[in-house]
């Protein structure tokens, strides 16, 4: 059982089978994060460029460390302490990078099919660090992986994503995940925070997020981005927050042993309250650590080649 | 080699174990995984009767230490690595089912030095083939099978494969 690309652009197009593999051998690895050296020898020799063009703390620090924890070197870049301030375009930035022997490359940019894109001029592993509003695809793994752990199971649970769908590439890449995986998904926000034909993705759509909890396992509270309002999306965040703000009240109508996930970074009082955010049943922080484990999987799952082990 | 040959070449073993490090003190017993993994607890179990003590095992996957990880070939899965108690200052008995080229052991002899270190490592086999391509020997042998070199070794053990068996097969 191998991964069938060497590029990590989405979970789109991923089998269930590939995704369990993914998960398997993140779970040996998260063991690796408890010993008294955290770091082993696998990927030494091989190079990685974390090629950040958006801001990120979680995914880029969380990448840093499954990558120093491999023993890869580790090259970081962000775009506005480089030559992209001075014009430089992204094909001639990469093909530079690439020209001093690199392997692999994590990237984040704020345009969709930018990673697909790398692929198509560079001969490095190509891995999506989350790109415009289209695939997160390591968070949505990561979530995966948490509510596996928590729950032993994906399959039929109801899993419900609330808040700006359009333009989270998380709800997107968790959408294609969880559906692969057997889950009932469901998704809720405001209309104008809605793409259109969303429901041919095969999921349950809502406006009301009272109907939309009845009878969920997993609620995944996505980030109310603040220039949403400005942009004239939301009236305001007040009204957001009671119409779909995830508070104590509205955990009532979930099925027992319910969970609370959230990318981050939270807007606390926002699109969750601060007593959901850190109650018990919430795993945002167990989110965090197991996004180190699932990246080194990834990591090692793609620095293979096509032969076979004898 | 049959069933009542592994069984006796194990009890052997573990007595062997006994009499070089006099006692089980400070003794675990390490299996490399998958068969390893096995023969390790049946020796761990063998030490404990013979004493009449305790010991801890652990078991280890070596993949992510191999030497040939970045060479064109895929991946192989990832398994669990659980290695309980402290090593530091402990006796460390690791085992295997076949030793050959001596490229596993150094896997897991690097692995075990990333746990802490260890007061020494010993290494018990139930085969040793031969054709070693680095200086490793074994402390513990079951039995010295002479091979060639594209021959291959297949060892079964009960809990993986129903029964206890060693025998070689030409390629």
């Amino acid at each position: 059982m191998k991964l069938r690309s060497k590029h990590l652009l989405g979970l789109e197009v991923m089998t269930k089978e590939e995704i369990n593999l993914i998960l398997d051998t993140a779970e040996s690895f998260k063991e690796i994060l408890e010993r008294p050296i955290r770091i082993v020898p696998t990927l030494r020799g091989v190079t990685v460029v974390n090629l950040f063009y958006e801001p990120s703390t979680r995914t880029r620090i969380s990448f840093e460390l499954a990558e120093r924890r491999l023993s890869a070197e580790v090259i970081s870049f962000s775009a506005n302490t480089s030559s992209v301030k001075k014009g430089e375009t992204l094909k001639d930035t990469v093909q530079n990078i690439e020209a001093m022997k690199i392997d692999m490359v994590v990237v984040r940019h704020q345009c969709s099919g930018v990673p697909y894109f790398l692929t198509q001029c560079l001969d490095a592993s190509i891995i999506n660090a989350g790109d415009g509003a289209h695939e997160h695809p390591t968070q949505a793994l990561l979530d995966l992986f948490t509510i596996r752990e928590k729950h032993k199971k994906i399959k039929g649970l109801k899993v419900v994503i609330v808040g700006d769908v359009k333009y989270s590439r998380v709800a997107r890449s968790d959408i294609w995940g969880f559906s692969a995986m057997g889950a009932k998904v469901a998704v809720c926000g405001p209309t104008t925070l809605m793409p259109y034909e969303i429901e041919k993705m095969g999921i349950e759509v809502y406006d009301d997020v009272d109907e939309a909890l009845e009878g969920a396992d997993v609620v995944n509270v996505l980030r109310i981005q603040l220039e949403r309002q400005e942009g004239g999306l939301l009236p305001s965040l007040r009204e957001y927050t009671n119409k779909f703000g995830i508070n104590i009240e509205r955990l009532k109508k979930l099925n027992e042993n319910f969970t609370i996930m959230h990318p981050g970074p939270i807007n606390r009082g926002v699109e969750i309250t601060p007593e959901v955010a850190d109650g018990p049943y919430s795993v945002i922080l167990n989110q965090v650590t197991n996004g180190v484990a699932v990246r080194m999987a990834v990591l090692y799952l793609l620095s293979g080649g096509e032969g076979k082990v004898e | 080699m049959d069933a009542k040959t592994v069984e006796r070449a194990l009890i052997r073993i573990a007595h062997e174990i006994v009499e070089k490090n006099k006692g089980a003190k400070n003794i675990a017993v390490i299996g490399i995984k998958n068969r390893g993994e096995y023969l390790a607890q049946r020796v761990a179990r063998l030490i404990e009767k013979i004493e009449k003590v305790q010991i801890p095992v652990g078991l280890m996957d070596i993949t992510l230490y191999r030497d040939d990880v970045q060479t064109k070939l895929e991946q192989p899965l990832v398994q669990k690595t659980e290695i309980l108690f402290d090593v530091v200052d402990k006796v460390i008995i690791l085992v295997d089912d076949v030793l050959f080229t001596g490229r596993t052991i150094r896997a897991a002899l690097d692995q075990i030095i990333d746990f802490g270190r260890p007061k020494c490592i010993q290494l018990a086999v139930l085969v040793d083939r031969g054709h070693r391509e680095l200086p490793i020997r074994a402390d513990y042998v079951g039995k010295n099978i002479p091979t060639a070199k594209s021959e291959l070794v297949k060892v079964k053990i009960k809990e993986v494969d129903g029964e206890d068996n060693v025998s070689i097969i030409k390629q």
